[in-house]
């Protein structure tokens, strides 16, 4: 078989267009470039409180758990937490901070049974102005904690609940 | 004055072949970053932090997204609500639609993304609202501390 030989003369080169393909990438680039947005992850604090909760606390307290806590939250006049006594549990343990309630809650659930645990119960009481941050911190310092050392979750008490709204201050 | 006309000469081209890697490699990045579940964000919410705010393994059944902002208005669907009692008429819509669907008010769950500065009073008047209407599994958004 012949083979033919393409001869040196012929320089003409097939050139590949790259304008077509520049200008779609570049439309691309530009689509992803506004629509990028940096974002950090979100995540839910699951609440189940049918509407019994409110109406018929007589019921709820002849099925009450072994651990309940009352937690009242006290805001200032800006809606932050008071600096001093800021968090009432139930009714006579006057607490300054979210750190201190979290330690609290370790120290009531560290001695009850597993079962016990997963029965125990929150009831966050909170001032009409308090900041909706503070009452997710009241949140996050009784569900649990991060463990430093493998970052995993460790989960304190799951179920939490709320009193009746309180009164709008001056209505 | 003469202008010296020029020869057709051997092209100066330009290599675009590392420009060309570069737009590919950002196309790959940003492909890879973005993200379109994130359609239930509201940039007037600022949620607050929370270490223990881990995204769901598995999405929610039945979500009714709830945003309320730092001066106590609701937005529902995109459109800011001026009062909150004017979510009632959808909340009794988004029932219907479930009950439509077969569905039980347990599958249902009320996602609440409050901003760090609304009142936790309205927080909770907003959730006895959706008690009154059937509604009973809530979820409070928080956005993940990453720290410092």
């Amino acid at each position: 078989m012949k083979l033919r030989r393409i001869g040196k003369g012929s320089e003409s080169k097939i050139e590949l267009q790259m304008t077509p393909m520049i200008d779609v990438v570049f439309q691309l680039l530009v689509f992803f470039l506004f629509t990028f947005r940096i974002a950090t992850q979100e995540g839910d604090f699951n609440i189940k409180m049918p509407l019994t909760t409110y109406s018929s606390s007589q019921t709820v307290a002849a099925e009450s758990p072994v651990v309940m806590m009352h937690v009242r939250l006290r805001a200032d006049g800006s809606g932050r937490l008071r600096q001093s006594g800021g968090i009432v549990v139930n009714g006579d343990r006057v607490l300054d901070s979210f750190e201190q309630l979290h330690n609290y809650v370790i120290g009531v659930i560290g001695g009850h049974e597993p079962s016990a645990k997963a029965d125990a119960e929150v009831e966050l009481d909170c001032d009409y102005n308090l900041h909706y941050e503070h009452l997710i911190d009241a949140i996050t310092a009784v569900s649990g904690y991060v463990d430093k050392s493998t970052g995993q979750v460790n989960r304190l008490i799951d179920k939490i609940s709320f009193t009746p709204p309180q009164a709008a201050p001056g209505s | 004055m003469r202008f010296r006309h020029r020869r057709d000469g051997p092209k100066a081209e330009m290599d675009m072949t590392p420009m060309i890697d570069m737009v590919f490699q950002l196309i790959a990045f940003f492909m890879f970053a973005i993200s379109f579940s994130q359609n239930e964000q509201d940039e007037r919410v600022m949620l607050p932090d929370s270490v223990l705010a881990k995204p769901a393994n598995q999405p929610l059944k039945h979500p009714v997204t709830l945003h309320l902002t730092r001066t106590g208005n609701v937005i529902y669907g995109g459109q800011e609500l001026p009062a909150l009692e004017r979510l009632r008429p959808y909340l009794v819509n988004e029932r219907m639609v479930l009950q439509g669907r077969n569905r039980t008010m347990e599958d249902a769950t009320v996602v609440i993304r409050a901003d760090r500065l609304a009142r936790a009073g309205v927080v909770q008047k907003l959730i006895q609202m959706c008690q009154e209407e059937k509604f009973e599994k809530f979820a409070l958004r928080a956005q993940e501390d990453i720290g410092p």
